[in-house]
């Protein structure tokens, strides 16, 4: 029989390498995952987790990552925001869906006019998008005291019909023969988010987020908002000792969070994604929750634990071509990553010790 | 009349601290036994280990002349052990007499069972209402109920922890009577107190418990007070000196201040008035749960109130949030240490930064700037004789004497005008209990108008200037603290005692 | 009798099978929670409840048996969730959204194979010779009676049991339950298992008797809209039947709308009972604290023994 025992104060060591040895049993449990479904565990986890960055079609897969790791990045540095207050969005998704919707209905607003404005109007226009959705549970939780996490999650699904309701009816491209989804904006010269280096996948979304990072930093570990944050997710009590306004910290929280989630989407919409269709959410904003605590809620982990996100996206995609691996293989595995994150976590708060006698 | 509890050599070690080391006392029969000792000097230790919460390294138990080893609450009470927490033990939202079916073996069906709790109230003087709902009750009933759910089980031995630091004297007195009878029906009490006038009254036998280890062995009745703190203590403990000054013009002013509950079961404050004038400390006693959290709250500002309902030097201030209020040089240091004076897992720089950003500069355009917060954890560590590792650490590394000192000393450094401070040495050992209402004392004396909300009378009779006790969401009239005798102070906190129980009655 | 060319019998009957997964969902995350703890992986539990029932049914070909293997599904997940928070004493929030992350990937992955394939249907007497009730009990099934009598043995566990009163005690002040000597773990650790299976149970009405077949992500929200419940509930179990009915009778009736050609748009009405849900949140936590509602005190905290 173990015991826990309380640490006097978190361990720094465990803080950073609890997210490694996660990652090390996930690959693990991951593997006799693949193998109970018939797949070789070591070349799966080659093909996921080595070949993207060093094998032969390294030279494609690498600026992917930039690309599907940028959102990421971008939504989980706003959630971590939130989650290091206690202000639970679990709602990405659905901002970032409202985000993809405004910002494509602006530019398409302005279809076919050729100007520099609609870029950024539109970027904007997706911001507010999802700025607005995360006010939502924001008003509903600081006036009447309404759980933020049911309500923010319970959006999504409205969102989704949303998107539903876009792509088939007030969104639909004219042109499009009666087929769902919107004009391909990443066409639309004017509104596309383009790749700013050639070749290096990185665009205005990835930018974005490589500006986010260290603002956050700042505002983290210099900024006296980002102290608020901080000591209101630690203990709400001595937040309101030290003159915190609840209220205004969680509308600050969620709007932040809403605001990046709705640009990751209309970044989406206007590169990668192109168009607005059903299923274009390809649930980033959940997985972006996975990203936001495997990288301890802490920007420069955040940004690390996005790429390797990205990677089991873009690996996945290798392993499901090449060795037919189900694409819901790498939706369980990152649900894992999860898991295990917060068993080893233990380790952070808590010394294990063999205990002197079984007692409950 | 042989032993009932004999307890021989026990030893119980914790990572970084022998809490009992080779401890051995016995309890009689019809006796009351005091177990005496300052905060950590390991008396909850031992009891738990009586009680079947702890198992101990060493040592062993004999209980009616056989070996005892409890392995859970539950085989203690199959043996005749009782035991009253020093925090209640109870449940909230559940009502009387589901409270007391937990804290049973076997219970009978509920409406057996709450004819059963009126009998023994009405036997034992403890006025109780079954079907109550027990977050409304008062501190004084909160206790009724921890002893009707011990005596119920007609216990052979029955522990105290603490009973009496949430009681109001006439409480107090009539505890005793309840403990004199069943002591005198042949229950062994063991009463674990460090509130040495009480135990003098009312025990037979006393052990002293220091650092984990037994002092001395002494019969109360003939020991005087002044050598059983020495024994506690370990040496004389320091006495606070004032220098004495003059008291000036009132300068923090409370005029009819109202203010909801802030919990479920807390306490509204009604129409308070009070003057702290420049040079004075303000002693706010009263029980527990009479609205101490309130008023503490309406003062730092962590609660709006009406703008007239508190005055700083003339100006309405009820409205201003906490760091305005600290703008203008009112300083306030909460009850709970971890979690409300400081973050627990934040280092020492983060919790002195917590209240000092604004009268120790610490900001620029936002930013903060942590090597000036750093300098200020750093002398408060230095100047208020806080024994930690160092300011990087994190508050809760600290021990309570510590990180009390460290809150106290945080808000003291920042030169307040005004200082309001609920109970300032709550569970702090002696000597930092003395250091602590030292820097209060000399605080006063430099012309700071001092409020302390206490529940421990000794502390407020010894450094107040004037006395208010709190009483249902009230305060009474302040009086000089001087000529003031305990009789007066337990009228003046009795209030609406009476009547509650009364109340409680004519169910 | 009809109205307006609705039997409402008829309707009344659909409004309780559509009911019937949210109410099974919520029944047992109320019992969670009344214990003190917070599992928000619901929806993990209900789907791979889902799918392990069709799975099991398909492959026995008994429905009875993919409904205890549901059950045992959404209980093993759910103890995964109880030994990460209650031993390893992670973060409760964190850890449940974990949960349905995975069951959500878990689920899509079992049913690789199942897509599309219909199970054997769930047998059930023809009742319509009875009298006037007839054509009310003729639309049920036996998940239907096993989630009302589910229902009932709550109420009155949690109402007269020692064990209720324990389990009560636990979720009201942790600490002072285990002062008195209760094992707090071993109790919260049985709360969170009845929990999952109840909610695999409700997957599995879903996968076997309403639609029935596998399709991905098919409780679409049912977890979330069921923990909502509970709390629209204020915690007591008859407020766990009225909020699923109140949703059951929202879904009746954007369907019926959806299928009587009405103009509103099909995603507006599909969108309505989540916006619904919303709003009785809303109206439940106005202005009222959290004890005042009826939440358990320990709601969510960790409880670690330290000394």
């Amino acid at each position: 029989m173990i015991a826990l025992e309380k640490r006097p104060e978190p361990s720094s060591f465990w803080r950073w390498v609890a997210p490694i040895v996660a990652v090390a049993l996930t690959m693990a449990a991951g593997g006799a995952m693949f193998a109970i479904l018939g797949k070789d565990p070591t070349e799966a986890i080659r093909t996921i987790f080595w070949d993207p960055l060093f094998g032969p079609f390294a030279a494609h897969d690498r600026p992917q990552l930039l690309v599907k790791g940028g959102p990421l990045i971008l939504i989980a540095i706003g959630l971590s925001l939130g989650f290091r207050a206690g202000v639970w969005n679990i709602g990405a998704e659905g901002q970032y869906i409202l985000g993809a919707i405004c910002g494509a209905a602006v530019a398409l607003a302005f279809y076919p006019l050729d100007s520099w404005v609609v870029f950024p109007l539109s970027a904007l226009a997706g911001g507010l998008g999802g700025w607005a959705w995360a006010m939502i549970p924001a008003i509903l939780r600081t006036k009447f005291n309404t759980n933020e996490i049911l309500v923010s999650l319970l959006l999504v699904y409205a969102a989704e019909q949303l998107l539903a309701s876009a792509s088939l009816g007030f969104l639909r491209n004219p042109d499009g023969a009666g087929f769902p989804g919107s004009r391909n904006l990443s066409r639309y010269d004017a509104a596309a988010n383009r790749e700013i280096l050639e070749g290096s996948g990185i665009h205005w979304g990835v930018s974005a987020a490589f500006l986010a990072v260290p603002a956050a930093h700042a505002l983290m570990t210099r900024h006296r908002v980002g102290f608020h944050i901080r000591v209101s997710g630690e203990s709400p009590r001595a937040a309101r000792f030290a003159g915190v306004d609840p209220n205004r910290l969680t509308i600050f929280c969620l709007g932040v969070s809403g605001a990046l989630a709705g640009l990751a989407g209309f970044f989406e919409v206007a590169g990668p994604a192109g168009q607005i269709s059903i299923d274009f959410n390809a649930g980033y904003g959940f997985t972006a929750i996975i990203v936001a605590f495997l990288g301890r809620l802490n920007p420069v982990g955040i940004t690390l634990a996005g790429l390797l996100l990205a990677l089991t996206y873009i690996g996945g995609e290798a392993a499901q071509a090449t060795m037919g691996l189900p694409a819901a293989a790498i939706q369980a595995f990152q649900g894992m990553l999860l898991f295990f994150l917060l068993g080893v976590d233990v380790l952070t708060k808590y010394r294990i010790r063999p205990a002197r006698r079984a007692r409950a | 009349m042989s032993d009932l509890l004999v307890i021989d050599g026990l030893t119980k070690a914790y990572p970084g601290v022998v809490a009992n080391d080779g401890v051995s006392l016995a309890v009689a029969p019809g006796r009351i036994h005091a177990l005496l000792g300052e905060n950590g000097a390991g008396k909850s230790t031992l009891v738990k280990i009586i009680y079947g919460l702890a198992a101990p390294d060493a040592g062993r138990m004999f209980m009616r002349g056989r070996e005892y080893s409890p392995a859970s609450p539950s085989d203690a009470r199959r043996s005749g052990v009782a035991m009253v927490f020093q925090h209640f033990s109870l449940f909230d939202a559940l009502t009387v007499a589901e409270n007391v079916a937990l804290g049973m073996e076997d219970p009978p069906p509920m409406s057996h069972l709450a004819r059963r709790i009126r009998g023994l109230s009405e036997a034992y003087g403890l006025p109780l209402d079954p079907g109550r709902v027990v977050g409304g009750l008062s501190a004084g009933e909160r206790q009724r109920v921890e002893i009707a759910r011990c005596l119920i089980q007609d216990p052979d031995l029955l522990i105290m922890d603490e009973p009496t630091s949430v009681l109001t004297p006439r409480e107090a007195e009539s505890l005793f009577s309840t403990l004199r009878k069943l002591s005198s029906e042949g229950a062994a009490i063991l009463y674990i107190s460090h509130k040495l006038g009480e135990i003098r009254a009312l025990c037979d036998g006393a052990t002293v418990l220091r650092r984990g280890k037994v002092v001395a062995s002494r019969d109360p009745k003939t020991t005087t007070e002044a050598e059983l703190a020495a024994l506690m203590v370990g040496g004389e403990p320091p006495r606070p000196g004032r220098a004495g000054r003059a008291v000036g013009a009132a300068r923090l002013v409370i005029d009819g201040l109202a203010a909801k509950p802030l919990s479920p079961f807390g306490t509204a404050l009604k129409d308070i008035r009070a003057e702290v004038r420049a040079g004075e400390i303000l002693g706010v006693g009263g029980v527990a749960g009479n609205g101490q959290d309130e008023f503490f709250a309406a003062l730092s500002g962590e609660t709006a109130s009406d703008p007239a309902a508190i005055r700083f030097d003339g100006a309405p201030i009820g409205r201003l949030g906490p760091n305005a209020r600290r703008g203008l040089g009112i300083l306030c240091a909460p009850e709970e240490r971890l979690g409300h004076a400081a973050a627990p897992d934040m280092s020492l720089v983060e919790n002195a930064a917590l209240t000092g950003m604004r009268r120790e500069n610490l900001t620029r355009r936002g930013f903060i700037d942590w090597r000036r917060a750093r300098s200020f954890s750093d002398r408060i560590i230095e100047r208020f004789d806080v024994r930690a590792q160092g300011s990087s650490h994190a508050a809760r590394s600290l021990s309570g004497g510590n990180l009390q000192k460290f809150v106290i000393g945080r808000e003291i450094l920042q030169r307040p005008e005004a200082l309001v401070a609920n109970q300032p040495t709550w569970g702090v050992d002696a000597a930092a209990a003395a250091a602590i209402r030292q820097a209060i004392l000399d605080l006063a004396d430099r012309g700071a108008a001092i409020l302390v909300i206490s529940q421990d009378l000794d502390e407020l009779l010894e450094i107040s200037t004037r006395f208010a006790a709190l009483n249902g969401g009230r305060l009474g009239e302040a009086r000089a603290v001087e000529g003031l005798t305990m009789e007066r102070i337990g009228l003046m906190m009795g209030g609406s005692r009476e009547t509650e129980a009364e109340r409680a009655d004519s169910r | 009798m009809t109205f307006a060319g609705i039997d409402p019998l008829i309707l009344l009957a659909s409004l309780m099978v559509a009911s019937t997964p949210i109410l099974l969902a919520a029944l047992g995350e109320l019992v969670v929670e009344r214990s003190g703890v917070l599992n928000l992986g619901v929806e993990g539990m209900m789907i791979v409840g889902a799918i392990s029932g069709l799975a099991t049914a398909v492959e026995t070909g008994s429905p009875w048996l993919g409904l205890g293997a549901a059950a045992l599904a959404g209980a093993a997940l759910a103890l995964v969730f109880g030994f990460l928070t209650q031993t390893l004493l992670s973060n409760q929030v964190a850890t449940g959204l974990a949960l349905t992350l995975f069951g959500l990937g878990l689920a899509a992955l079992m049913g690789q194979g199942y897509i599309g394939v219909k199970p054997p249907p769930l047998p059930w007497p023809d009742l319509s010779g009875i009298p006037v009730l007839g054509r009310l009990l003729d639309q049920f099934d036996a998940v239907v009676l096993i989630s009302l009598a589910l229902l009932a043995a709550v109420a009155v566990f949690l109402k007269r049991g020692r064990a209720g009163l324990v389990l009560r005690a636990v979720g009201e002040n942790h600490d002072a339950a285990h002062g008195l000597g209760y094992r707090v773990v071993p109790i919260r650790m049985a709360a969170i298992a009845f929990g999952g299976a109840c909610a695999g149970l409700g997957g599995a009405h879903l996968s076997l008797v309403r639609v029935p077949q596998w399709t991905e992500g098919m409780t679409a929200g049912a977890g979330w809209i069921a923990l909502a419940i509970v709390v629209f509930a204020g915690w007591r179990p008859w407020g766990v039947l009225l909020g699923a009915y109140l949703f059951g009778g929202t879904t009746v009736l954007q369907l019926n709308l959806q299928a009587a050609g009405v103009a509103i748009p099909v995603e507006y009405l599909s969108m309505s009972p989540y916006l619904i849900t919303i709003l009785v949140l809303v109206i439940m936590s106005a202005g009222r604290g959290r004890t005042a509602i009826g939440a358990p005190a320990s709601l969510g905290r960790i409880f670690h023994a330290s000394r």
